[in-house]
């Protein structure tokens, strides 16, 4: 379990992103994460993986834990090893590495050396694709191609916990369906834990378990899946699907308004 | 006809050295983006260290030239602990002028421990020149060949296959996704200096036992820096054909051209080269096609 507790982020020591993020990744489900442009998704992902760091970011107040213990503190290479894993968002394949090598690397803290031939095949087994790829370029795959190599790299690190910035962007309907599909299936058989942000709020809460949703930096609503997709405002803010018709930009004003003093 | 084989063989056999030297450039180069202007000395310090291990305390060559192998992998990591971490983060051109003090200082140290006269290596390879059909060579010469294929064979299955040769292939990809994968990019880097050291180290002890030692051989540092870039700085088999070429011609240079104009021409042709074919392709032969597509 993947607990963030009132954390606080600064970039370069003066801008203040995260202003008390609270969260809980309860053990082997599905966590969506849903919020606007800037909100601090990608901030909130960094902190929990210690990428931020090298963003001259810094978590500054609050903690965050994997199972009771204090991950924050930690280097990005020390929490991977404790078992956290992310795919970062725009895929961020080595892209003169070949395919296979791309997997290999991200088997990279793996002390099994001797199971990485099988992993790889089972990487093969969630995306057959990328068996056809594995000696081309990774730099020349397609976006989609680039996605699935991203996560299968996830895969070949065995982590606890999986977190998937934004696997959608950028592709084509249909395939974000397969790659969510896909998705929930490493959670089925993996038993693998899944924080996935996510602009697509549709697609994220057709898998997730649990959803929150973040504004500027804080968590400003959550519940499960039943419930967020019931909830007005949810609807017809994040879902597209307003029952009155669309509402003007002033009212969306107003709205955020209100939600910054909850 | 005989003269021209034995240049080019000659070419070869330096233009090889040149070659695993500039690896050194082009790991550097590859994991941080900062080109190592005190490559020459460490190139000189390896090779006085193992000079000295075999003059001062008799130990045999292979041995003295492991424990330098070993003494340059340790400076290499010590020095970029020390000197260059600060720099990470900061810009390259910081780390490059940091490159450039430490060149200073470590000539200073070099001087001072070692003195400026030539010292020879004691004969280690047989002196009975082998004849190759019409051509005659001396013995040093195809074991340096030898010595230096083995290195770079070794080099290229390190970073085709073995785990840290990928992670070192992914941080030059993209630093920042390295990490991600838990790979510790300071580690690489470390990993980058000593390499560069151990091959500067091979190249100057190889160098030095054609040609004999003294501080001028640090300029050979600076001689392959041509070599790396013609390569295209960040291309490894780029860097064996840059080498190639400017053994080459060099050699050719000495031979048929230093003659008639008194000499010196030599050393000036891989410049001459490097900013002939900079014209035509700015990114070296062989520089890394920036793959955009996203
Ligand atoms: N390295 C950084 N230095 C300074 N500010 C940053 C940095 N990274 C992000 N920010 C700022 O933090 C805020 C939140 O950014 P973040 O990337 O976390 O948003 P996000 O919710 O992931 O948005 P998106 O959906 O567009 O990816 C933004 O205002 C951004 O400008
Ligand atoms: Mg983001």
């Amino acid at each position: 379990m993947l607990t963030i507790n009132n954390v606080e982020v600064m970039y370069d020591k003066v801008i203040l992103v995260l202003k008390g993020m609270s969260m809980v990744v309860p053990k082997g489900k599905i966590v969506a994460l849903l919020g606007s442009n800037g909100a601090g998704k990608t901030t909130t992902l960094k902190a929990i993986s210690g990428l931020l760091k090298s963003e001259n970011g810094e978590v500054t107040d609050g903690f965050i834990e994997l199972y009771g213990e204090r991950i924050d503190v930690n280097d990005a290479e020390t929490i991977v090893k404790k078992g956290i894993f992310q795919c970062m968002e725009g895929r961020r394949v080595f892209k003169h590495l070949s395919v296979e090598d791309n997997l290999i690397a991200g088997a990279h803290t793996r002390k099994d050396r001797k199971n990485i031939k099988s992993d790889i095949q089972k990487v093969y087994h969630y995306f057959p694709k990328l068996e056809m790829l594995k000696h081309r370029q990774a730099g020349y795959l397609s976006g989609g191609e680039q996605q699935m190599l991203a996560i299968g790299r996830g895969i070949m690190a065995k982590p606890k916990v999986l977190l998937l910035d934004e696997p959608s962007l950028g592709l084509a309907p249909l395939l974000v369906k397969e790659i969510f599909s896909i998705i929930k299936k490493i959670n089925k058989e993996e038993g693998t834990t899944i924080l996935v942000v996510e602009q697509n709020a549709n697609v994220a809460l057709s898998i997730a378990d649990y959803g929150y949703i973040m504004e500027n930096g804080r968590i400003v609503m959550d519940g499960t899946v039943d419930r967020l997709l019931s909830n007005q405002d949810v609807r017809e803010f994040y879902l597209g699907m307003g029952d009155k018709g669309r509402k003007s930009y002033k009212d969306i004003k107003s709205y955020k308004r209100r939600k910054r003093w909850l | 006809m005989t003269f021209l084989l034995q240049m080019i063989v000659t070419g070869i056999v330096v233009g090889s050295v040149y070659a695993l030297v500039a690896l050194g450039f082009v790991l550097i180069y590859k994991s941080s983006d900062a080109i190592n202007f005190a490559q020459g000395e460490f190139l000189l310090i390896g090779t006085y260290v193992c000079l000295t291990l075999i003059t001062a305390y008799n130990i045999p060559f292979v041995a003295a030239l492991l424990i330098a192998l070993m003494f340059s992998a340790v400076l290499g990591f010590v020095i970029e602990r020390i000197v260059l971490r600060p720099f990470i983060g900061e810009p390259v051109i910081s780390m490059i002028m940091a490159t450039i003090g430490l060149s200073s200082v470590l000539a200073g140290i070099v001087h001072i421990i070692w003195g400026h006269e030539t010292r020879v290596f004691p004969k280690i390879f047989s002196e009975k020149p082998v004849n190759l059909g019409e051509i005659v060579i001396a013995p040093v010469y195809l074991w340096s060949l030898l010595i230096v294929v083995v290195m770079l064979v070794i080099f290229t299955l390190f970073f085709k296959y073995s785990k840290l040769g990928i992670a070192m292939r992914a941080t030059a990809d993209d630093q920042q996704a390295a990490m991600s994968m838990g790979i510790s990019v300071k580690m690489i880097f470390a990993v980058a200096w000593a390499i560069a050291a151990i091959v500067s180290a091979v190249g100057g002890i190889l160098l030095g036992n054609i040609n004999g030692v003294n501080a001028s051989l640090s300029a050979i540092g600076l001689k392959v820096l041509p070599v790396a870039i013609l390569g295209g700085l960040d291309s490894i088999p780029g860097a064996i054909i840059g080498g190639l070429i400017i053994g080459i011609l060099e050699s050719l240079t000495g031979g048929y051209l230093d003659p008639l104009v008194g000499g010196g021409l030599k050393e000036v042709m891989p410049f001459v080269i490097l900013v002939f074919i900079l014209m035509f392709k700015p990114y070296g032969l062989f520089g890394k096609k920036e793959i955009e597509r996203v």
